[in-house]
């Protein structure tokens, strides 16, 4: 069995992955290897060919491709390590030892100094929202149907109903509009969009998709191939009103009902996962519950632009260096991040105090939209932090900076006041 | 094409009659409407390996099943069948319920099954931790065992194949000529057959089959049952199966193990008018979660990776029938085959084999029969050593596709390249179980896709999910 040796092995070689590589090599890491199941690095980046990356990190608008390539000649030229065609089998959080199989090298264990986890994650499906009906060929998930048309060149069907109004189900409403299909509506249960405003103005709004907020999926027909699509009204308890119900004849449901951090990997590993975001809590270095395990990116909570990810990424890159160089800050106290009003969760979920100036970046999602608001920080009764905000809402992530020195109390508490 | 034997059906129990007199001098073509084998009944079950503890004592039913259970583990064995005895309990939560153990206990005595034990409330909840703290007392069922129910058929199917048995799929039966009092051939969409026998294990369609000979004396109704399959990873777990008290007019729903680990709870009980209808409902969802709550109260569907619905041929008038015809020789029509049609899949060839020698037709036993069949490779269960040298040996093994069950490209291709191949998506899932996990195929299905048009030689528009008419993609892009 082949082994090796590294000081940080980074599991995924996506936008998080490769942005947690090139911080750890800037960092000093001497020799950092990620482990990639595809043969190629960039993640799902690579099929997403639109434009709309970039607009934070660098400031200019690229593709996908664009910006994962942006990180893939950087990781190069830092002589960063890949094994590509790899699938991590297991982490042990103990040893830091990473099990992979791969063909070129068959069963092959890493020793780290560190690991960083950045596997991502994977797309809710019909099942776990239950739609009822038959299960005909034609139902994909968004992502599915983006990585055929985008990667394989193949086109899933020609009248298309999108359940769920995610980012990725909107953008696919332009794909496939773009490639000559019918895409009918998109049908959303909430009564506000889930994905970013702006993929509404410019994948929907200017090609006259129909955007059927309140509205859900009741049933698919279709014993072969996907007949069509009942659509109904829901109530305010979300139960489809029976009145309402009409029949849209389609070939294709595609489904952008949500993303799961994938961590079968982490749970392996015994780390502790949050059941709100379904990723690993971390502090505000990115590491888990096991010291030496770091994550990032959409494995850790599903972010809604890759900028994010880049930043959040690097940010566990830098420490798992210094975690295998053996330069970690002190670890003094530790404090949890606490919802407050209108909070869903908070990224990171603990904080460690360790004495040095420090500014500490909080990553957070509302559970409603509102507007007119105030973002607020406080810590032993005492507010430390206040920001105006005109909008908010769960499809965009919020985001405040605390300085470490005025966490004073047990805890820091974020709320969206009026 | 000329054959000794005709088997219409390649379910489970047309698959277990053609692997059993396979071991005779026999001719044997099994005909199927559908693409691949297993393709209704057979795919959608509870699958578990009764053993006839309930069945109604005296019937043919009670004998086959019974008859069946005892020979599971050499045949899976033998087979290469994923296959494991966890037992049965039954426990009664109410007062009422309680009261009927000791009749249920009479009933297996009945049916031979002697093995039955009464257990206490506490027993029980040592054994299932998470049934419901108010359990009076039950039994347990050491011998009800889950099995495979894709791999039974497979395994059955392709050690007949191995045995001389041929097999015709996407040939939907269409007429079945008879002359002079006997049967003479079989008439599919795609050959006619000449045979002296002929088998109708149909299953859902057995009447319809029966009518072509004159002899739909009964119908069939199809009785939906709605399944959930919960994560590997959900929180409220059985170790067992956990079976209700049966009421009058149903057996009930029921929460047990899968072979590979999941949850598997349901199903409902539906008569339909519509042989198709496959639909999960609401409703239907609903009634599961309701009813198995009362058993296992944390029971969290929300964890449910898939939903899906089977449908049971259930007879009017009820009961499992093996009939032959005085005025009409070499016809043998199997109906009223259910839920128990899985488990009794290997002692109905056994019955059938001497159901037709009484009919005075040789039965030579061949000297060379193959017992033994090698399943495709499961390299997940493989040591990291085994792992490592069969990835060096053969790269295709150290390609995972499928993340979610970790199945490999090389396991694909076993499973096209096999005799008996996969040639869509869902006969793929059937047999390696990519795209059965909880992404449900959204990461692997474009790549399996790829293999199988790949493997095939044809453009990916051509791959079906199953039959004909379920086309995966339309076409490439502009």
């Amino acid at each position: 069995m082949y082994e090796t040796k590294c000081d940080v092995a980074i599991i995924g070689g996506g936008p998080a992955g490769l942005s947690a590589a090139v911080a750890a090599k800037k960092e000093g890491a001497e020799k950092v290897l990620i482990i990639e199941r595809d043969v190629k690095l960039g993640g799902i980046l690579q099929q997403c060919i639109h434009p709309g990356f970039g607009l934070t990190y660098f400031n200019k608008e690229l593709t996908g491709p664009e910006y994962a390539g942006a990180f893939k000649e950087e990781a190069k030229k830092l002589s960063v390590d890949a094994l590509l065609d790899a699938m991590v089998l297991s982490v042990d959080g103990e040893e830091k030892t990473v099990t992979c199989v791969c063909s070129e090298y068959g069963v092959t264990k890493i020793h780290a100094g560190s690991i960083v986890l950045a596997m991502g994650c994977r797309e809710r499906t019909r099942a776990q929202i239950q739609i009822p009906g038959t299960r005909p060929a034609g139902v994909y998930t968004a992502g599915a149907a983006q990585r055929l048309i985008n990667r394989q060149n193949i086109v899933v069907g020609k009248d298309i109903v999108i359940l769920g109004s995610g980012d990725i189900g909107m953008i696919m409403a332009r794909r496939m509009t773009l490639e000559g299909c019918k895409v009918h509506a998109v049908v959303e249960i909430m009564d506000y969009l889930a994905g970013l405003t702006r993929n509404k103005v410019q994948c929907l709004d200017d090609f006259g998709i129909p955007l059927k907020l309140s509205h859900t999926v009741t049933r698919i027909k279709g014993n072969e191939r996907v007949e069509g699509v009942y659509i109904a009204e829901v109530d305010e308890n979300k139960k489809p009103i029976p009145e309402t119900e009409e029949f849209i004849p389609c070939d294709t449901l595609l489904l952008s009902v949500g993303l799961i951090p994938e961590n079968e990997i982490t749970r392996g590993a015994e780390i502790e996962i949050s059941p709100v975001t379904n990723g690993p809590t971390v502090n505000q270095y990115m590491e888990t519950s096991k010291e030496g395990i770091f994550a990032c990116g959409n494995v850790v909570h599903v972010n809604d632009l890759v900028d994010n990810v880049t930043v959040e990424s690097e940010k566990a890159g830098k420490y798992a260096a210094k975690y295998a160089k053996g330069e970690m800050p002190s670890r003094n106290r530790t404090v949890p991040s606490v919802c407050g009003n209108n909070v869903r969760y908070i990224c990171p979920q603990t904080i460690n105090i360790s004495g040095e100036d420090e500014k500490i970046s909080l990553y957070f999602r509302v559970m409603a939209p509102d507007t007119g608001v105030f973002l607020t920080a406080s810590s032993a009764g005492k507010e430390i932090y206040r920001k105006k905000e005109l909008r908010v809402n769960p499809g965009e992530m919020c985001h405040v900076v605390i300085n470490a020195a005025d966490i004073t109390g047990d805890d820091v508490t974020i709320s969206v006041v009026k | 094409m000329k054959a000794d034997v005709v088997i219409i059906g390649a379910g489970a129990v047309g698959c277990g009659i053609a692997r059993e007199l396979s071991r005779y001098k026999l001719d044997i073509v099994v005909v199927d409407k559908n693409e691949d084998i297993g393709g209704d009944a057979s795919k959608s079950n509870s699958a578990i390996i009764h053993t006839g503890y309930d069945a109604s004592p005296g019937t043919l039913e009670s004998q086959l099943v019974v008859s069946a259970n005892v020979m599971y583990d050499k045949i899976t064995e033998d087979l290469d069948i994923p296959f494991k005895r966890c037992g049965a309990i039954l426990p009664a939560i109410t007062d009422e319920q309680f009261e009927k153990l000791q009749d249920i206990k009479h009933k297996a005595f009945l049916n031979g099954v002697y093995d039955v034990e009464y257990k206490t409330g506490p027993e029980l909840l040592e054994m299932e931790p998470n049934l419901n703290p108010e359990v009076k007392g039950g039994l347990f069922i050491p011998r009800e065992s889950i099995i495979d129910p894709f791999i039974l058929v497979q395994a059955l199917a392709e050690n007949a194949n191995d045995n001389g048995v041929r097999f015709l799929l996407n040939s939907k039966v269409t007429d079945i000529k008879t002359a002079d009092g006997m049967v003479k051939e079989v008439v599919t969409e795609k050959e006619t057959i000449q045979a002296d026998i002929v088998i109708n294990g149909a299953a859902l369609y057995c009447d319809e089959i029966a009518a072509m000979v004159g002899k739909a004396d009964y119908k069939v109704v199809a009785r939906r049952g709605q399944f959930f399959i919960l994560d590997k990873n959900t929180s409220c777990k059985v170790n067992g199966i956990v079976l209700p008290i049966p009421t009058k007019v149903t057996k009930g729903k029921l929460m047990c193990p899968t072979i590979h680990g999941n949850m598997l709870v349901g199903p409902t009980a539906e008569d339909l008018d519509d042989k198709t209808d496959k639909s999960v409902t609401p409703e239907g969802l609903k009634s599961i979660e309701d009813d198995v709550k009362r058993l296992i109260p944390g029971v969290n569907v929300r964890d449910g990776i898939t939903q899906y619905a089977g449908l049971r041929p259930n007879r009017v008038p009820e009961g499992l029938h093996v009939d032959t015809y005085e005025d009409l020789k070499g016809y043998i029509n199997l109906s009223g085959v259910r839920s128990t049609g899985l488990t009794l899949s290997v002692s109905m060839g056994i019955y059938i084999a001497d159901l037709i020698r009484e009919l005075g037709y040789p039965m030579v036993l061949k000297e060379d029969f193959k017992e033994k069949r090698k399943g495709i490779t499961r390299v997940k269960e493989l040591s990291e050593e085994e792992r490592d040298a069969l990835v060096k040996s053969d790269p295709a093994y150290g390609r995972v596709i499928c993340r979610c069950e970790t199945v490999t490209e090389g396991e694909i291709l076993e499973a096209i390249r096999r005799p008996l191949g996969a040639r869509s998506m869902d006969a793929v899932k059937r047999r390696v179980r990519a795209g059965m996990g909880r992404c449900q195929g959204g990461f692997c299905g474009p790549k399996v896709l790829e293999i199988l048009a790949r493997e095939a030689q044809v453009d990916e528009t051509k791959i079906n999910k199953n039959n004909d008419g379920s086309y995966m993609v339309v076409g490439k892009t502009r």
